[in-house]
């Protein structure tokens, strides 16, 4: 393939994905507050566009029309780099994620996935270890106790639940012996997903309870616990600042969602029949329907659940999580090692 | 794809390394110290990923600039950084130590320029998909001892993190 | 041979022992109480002994080896990367031992400055293993994270009297000059391995005898030799890299003073031994003009700073720089111009009985630490003798081995290797070294004329414990015995030297 053409075509996917994925936000965003709203007996947002289906739209335009406001007290600098640091990360994630096998155009094989690069996984766990500096820096730069409260919270949790996060994926690896999503989706082809066939439920769940910690949800949402600390970490921000870390969250939770369905949901495995059209489609259909399924677990767990306490958030993680996850590697390990 | 612009990349992500290292040691800020220090790891993540090692590079990110650096960030946000940032930053001796620093540089410039071609000169042959499995195979084979006694170091590394900072023991 | 064997089994058997006591202790020490804390010493001591059954294992391979007419050769295990000759048993047992006796020494003490946990004994036990890896290495990687582990621990015990702030200070500044001695040596090994292409030790001697070839550019070499033995200097503690050492041995409770001294400086010279003789072995012509250098400047600076001190655990410590200079006189010995074991042998016997009299003078020390008497200024030591007269003359003893008095231990060490020095031609360096000797008597006999001469200024007794009178007895006979009937212990020394199985090593012992 010339390289004229392998820049076209990564410039046309990477344009395709960022779409497709900011869309995706705005109107999980309304999702959730349709979701919620029904939990909760109301109606949620009805008024703009039928339904309410032009709120995202509505809700946009505000936040760029708003005025910019940055206060008089904060470190400038930094304070306007970590919500770019924030989005760019959430965003990057997205290149190396697969969502189907790949689909031939003229002579072209285009392998439906930005980037195919070998040690996706670390590459994912690397960017949202790296993630924590955007709110990090945002609670230091604003200048605010509330702000740096918020974000001492998330980065402590975020790192304490990175460890249970990345040890609950050994064990899928073991049994895929590769880092490449591409192929760990492949290892489950058939039905064989990583959640039952080699026993890891326990990992998901490990899975499940430290991805919604990193990307602050409910229940381990007390970085912008607004009872105790007005909004965490982007109290300062407003306008699109404030907006990019609203994206940067929801972008997040795709990154997760998309890893648990690749990971344990089998990724775009699924029953393929029909023409050759629906062939290349289904997978993709599958994929993205295990996202929704994942992402609507997200709303449902919001819906339902308290906050968590800190001391509590901070056992739950170190003294279950941890040693389940340690437990599970033991296990699988054992599992795999006298099968072999 | 192979390779692209290797020796301008090379260059590039060293002088990132060094300029950032020498930000660590001359900001007056700590956090700014500390972002500097992040940026010298991540010039380092992007040289290994320049000699094949991909697992390596993902590895130096996700410990040293996302779990350490977190960490030493999380220290200096929580205590006062006012005091640092009005002392000075050199002691008077730093006319020596920077004297002695560059005649140590000059010395080892001159080595390397005079011992070119004494290290063995090899092509990173090894096939970047292997990178994973060849590090996993060292590691648990020609290198198991060490590795287990690094598990032991990093034992006594915790031991003596709670001897020192709980009160009670 | 990929995968984990029996033999790798038996020859890492000593370090899984200690290893695995040293996490019993830490487990049982949650289960004990206050008092009872002395179960936590019993268990590290079993440790030792059963580490020590251990190695005896390992030395009756040796025996059968030699039974079945076999050349000495040395035991391979984990792909090579651990090398158990008998040059390694006997460094083995020399680090049980001190600790063992370290362990006799420390209960009281530890009691006395109510910082009696069982974390002190796993540390100990972790930092023998790390002087293992140290001393059975054949690989830099595992030297250096050897080194690592018998470094951090050691960091950790100097600093285990939180609430002592000079031993804080201690603490802290062991660790910053140590991580940055290790810095140095880490970068000397990187340039090893990169002139090499292998960590193993025997490869990197092969490559540098290529690199030393006449007409090669030694540049590169020559900058590894030089920060390779910057950093294992430091770790012995030679002048000019030797200002940690007062200021860590002062502050570090006295039993890890006296452990640290003995153990730790045996295991940094096991290190330095095994690099200098069996990786950096062509660089000779190389190294030996920094040898004497650095030798010289170790006897003047030790010698003449000991003479000021007030501070008998500061006096020790410029006095133990002191000795260091003596044993790489047998290390220039044993390589220069005419290669010769007895330099070597020399190092060996005078490590073997410098861990005996010096682990004495520490444990003496430690007894005086009495409730509200620190007890480490020379003048706690007045009156010593009318106090607890046999502890006085154990210390004397200690001192005058020290100096190297016939007939004690200590005038074998220095026997040997002098005679080492006028074998192979050094007689300038022989002679200053026994003017050394001559003015390291003068502080000797200070502290002794301290305790005999002087009336005591405090009238708090001086008690010892059962454990105490158990190691300084162990202490004394060995000094003693070694001195008047040192056969047993040249045979077990001359039985260690045969290390003739790598080549590099076999040209320079024979």
């Amino acid at each position: 393939m010339p390289l004229s053409q392998y820049i076209l075509i990564a410039v046309v996917k990477i344009a395709i994905a960022l779409f497709v994925l900011l869309t995706a936000c705005a109107y999980v965003v309304l999702a959730e507050r349709k979701l919620i709203a029904r939990m909760q007996n109301r109606w949620g947002p009805t008024r703009v566009g039928p339904f309410g289906f032009l709120q995202p739209l509505a809700d946009g335009l505000k936040f760029i029309l708003k005025e910019d406001l940055i206060p008089s007290h904060v470190y400038k600098p930094l304070y306007i780099a970590a919500p770019m640091l924030s989005l760019t990360l959430a965003l990057t994630a997205i290149a190396v994620i697969p969502i189907g096998q790949s689909v031939t155009i003229g002579n072209a094989n285009i392998p439906l996935q930005i980037t195919d690069v070998n040690i996706a996984l670390l590459i994912i766990l690397g960017l949202t270890s790296v993630g924590v500096y955007g709110i990090a820096l945002a609670g230091w730069a604003s200048n605010s106790k509330y702000s740096l409260l918020g974000s001492l919270r998330a980065s402590a949790q975020m790192i304490s639940y990175e460890l249970a996060l990345g040890l609950s994926l050994i064990g899928v690896l073991i049994g895929a012996g590769s880092f490449s999503l591409r192929e760990i989706v492949n290892s489950q082809a058939g039905w064989h997903w990583n959640l039952w066939y080699r026993g890891q439920f326990v990992a998901f769940f490990v899975y499940l309870m430290a991805a919604f910690a990193e990307t602050n949800r409910v229940p381990f949402d007390l970085p912008e616990a607004e009872t105790e600390l007005v909004a965490g970490y982007h109290t300062e921000y407003s306008a699109m600042k404030f907006a990019m870390f609203f994206v940067a969250e929801y972008a997040n939770m795709f990154t997760v969602a998309c890893l648990a369905t690749l990971l344990f949901l089998g990724g775009w495995d699924g029953p393929v029949f029909g023409p050759a059209w629906l062939m290349v489609v289904l997978p993709v259909l599958w994929f993205v329907l295990k996202v929704i399924l994942f992402i609507f677990v997200y709303i449902w767990i919001r819906g339902t659940l308290p906050r968590f306490r800190y001391d509590q958030l901070m056992a739950f993680g170190w003294k279950f999580l941890l040693p389940l996850a340690l437990a599970n590697i033991l296990i699988t390990s054992l599992v795999i090692g006298l099968t072999a | 794809m192979t390779p692209v612009a290797t020796p301008f990349f090379f260059y590039f992500l060293s002088a990132i390394a060094l300029l950032s290292g020498l930000a660590v040691i001359t900001q007056k800020n700590p956090v700014h110290s500390a972002l500097a220090l992040i940026m010298t790891l991540l010039s380092l993540a992007g040289l290994y990923l320049m000699l094949y090692a991909p697992f390596v590079a993902g590895v130096q990110i996700i410990l040293y600039a996302g779990g350490i650096m977190v960490l030493f960030l999380f220290v200096i946000m929580l205590v006062s950084i006012e005091k640092s940032s009005r002392e000075y930053q050199f002691n008077h001796q730093w006319h020596v130590a920077a004297l002695a620093t560059a005649v140590l540089g000059g010395l080892l410039i001159y080595v390397y320029v005079r011992g070119r071609g004494i290290f063995p000169n090899r092509e990173a042959v090894l096939p970047e998909t292997l990178n994973t499995q060849q590090v996993s195979l060292h590691l648990f084979n020609d290198y198991l001892l060490p590795f287990e006694i690094a598990s032991l170091l990093l034992l006594v590394a915790i031991v003596g993190a709670v001897v020192m900072a709980k009160k009670r023991i | 041979m990929p995968g984990f064997h029996r033999g790798d089994y038996l020859l890492a058997l000593p370090m899984m022992l200690l290893t695995l006591f040293a996490l019993g202790v830490l487990l049982i020490d949650l289960l004990l109480d206050r008092s009872s804390k002395v179960i936590n010493a019993w268990a590290a001591f079993a440790g030792l002994a059963f580490s020590a059954a251990a190695v005896h294992n390992i030395q009756r391979a040796f025996a059968d080896q030699a039974a079945r007419g076999e050349p000495s050769s040395p035991f391979f295990a984990f792909s090579g990367t651990l090398m158990v000759d008998r040059f390694a048993v006997f460094f083995f047992y020399l680090f049980l031992a001190a600790a063992a006796i370290t362990i006799l020494m420390s209960v009281r003490y530890l009691e006395v400055e109510d910082e009696h946990h069982g974390e002190y004994y796993a540390l100990i036990l972790f930092s023998v293993v790390g002087m293992m890896c140290m001393a059975a290495g054949n690989d830099l990687i595992l030297l250096f994270i050897g080194l690592e582990l018998m470094a951090v621990s050691t960091y950790i015990l100097v600093g285990f009297l939180r609430r002592d702030r000079r031993s804080n200070e201690a603490a802290l500044k062991y660790l910053l000059l140590g991580a940055f001695s290790s810095g140095i040596f880490a970068y000397g090994l990187s340039l090893l391995y990169g002139l090499a292409g292998s960590t193993n030790l025997q490869q990197i001697s092969m490559a540098l005898g290529n690199a030393m070839a006449p007409g090669k550019a030694r540049v590169v070499p020559a900058v590894a030799l030089v920060t390779t033995a910057a950093g294992l200097f430091f770790k012995i503690a030679a002048v000019p890299f030797h200002q940690w050492a007062p200021d860590a041995y002062e502050g570090a409770p006295t039993s890890i003073t006296g452990f640290m001294s003995v153990a730790g400086k045996a295991s940094a010279w096991a290190l330095l031994l095994r690099i200098f003789l069996f990786a950096l072995g062509p660089m000779r012509p190389l190294y030996v003009p920094i040898l004497v250098f650095v030798a010289i400047a170790t006897m003047t600076g030790g010698n003449l700073a000991a003479l000021t001190q007030s501070n008998v655990k500061r006096l020790f410590a410029y006095s133990s720089i002191a000795h260091v200079g003596y044993i790489m006189l047998g290390l220039i010995a044993g390589t220069a111009f005419l290669p010769n074991p007895d330099g070597i042998r020399g190092i060996l016997v005078y490590l073997l009985v410098y861990t005996f009299m010096n682990l004495g003078v520490f444990g003496v020390i430690a007894s005086l630490r009495r409730r509200d008497i620190i007890g480490d200024e020379l003048d706690d030591l007045n009156g010593l003798f009318f106090k607890a007269p046999t502890e006085a003359v154990l210390m004397l003893t200690f001192l005058l081995s020290l100096a190297g008095i016939p007939p004690l231990a200590g005038f074998y060490g220095k026997y040997f290797i002098f005679l080492a020095l006028i074998e192979s031609g050094h007689y300038a360096l022989a002679t200053l070294a026994v003017i050394y000797v001559a003015v390291s008597a003068y502080y000797y006999l200070r502290v002794a004329n301290a305790m005999f001469m002087r009336t005591a200024g405090d009238r708090v007794p001086v008690t010892i414990s059962p454990g105490m009178w158990a190691g300084l007895a162990i202490t004394g006979a060995a000094t003693v015995v070694i001195g008047i009937y040192p056969e047993p212990f040249l045979r077990m020394v001359n039985w260690s030297m045969h290390v003739a199985q790598n080549p590099t090593v076999a040209q320079l012992l024979r």
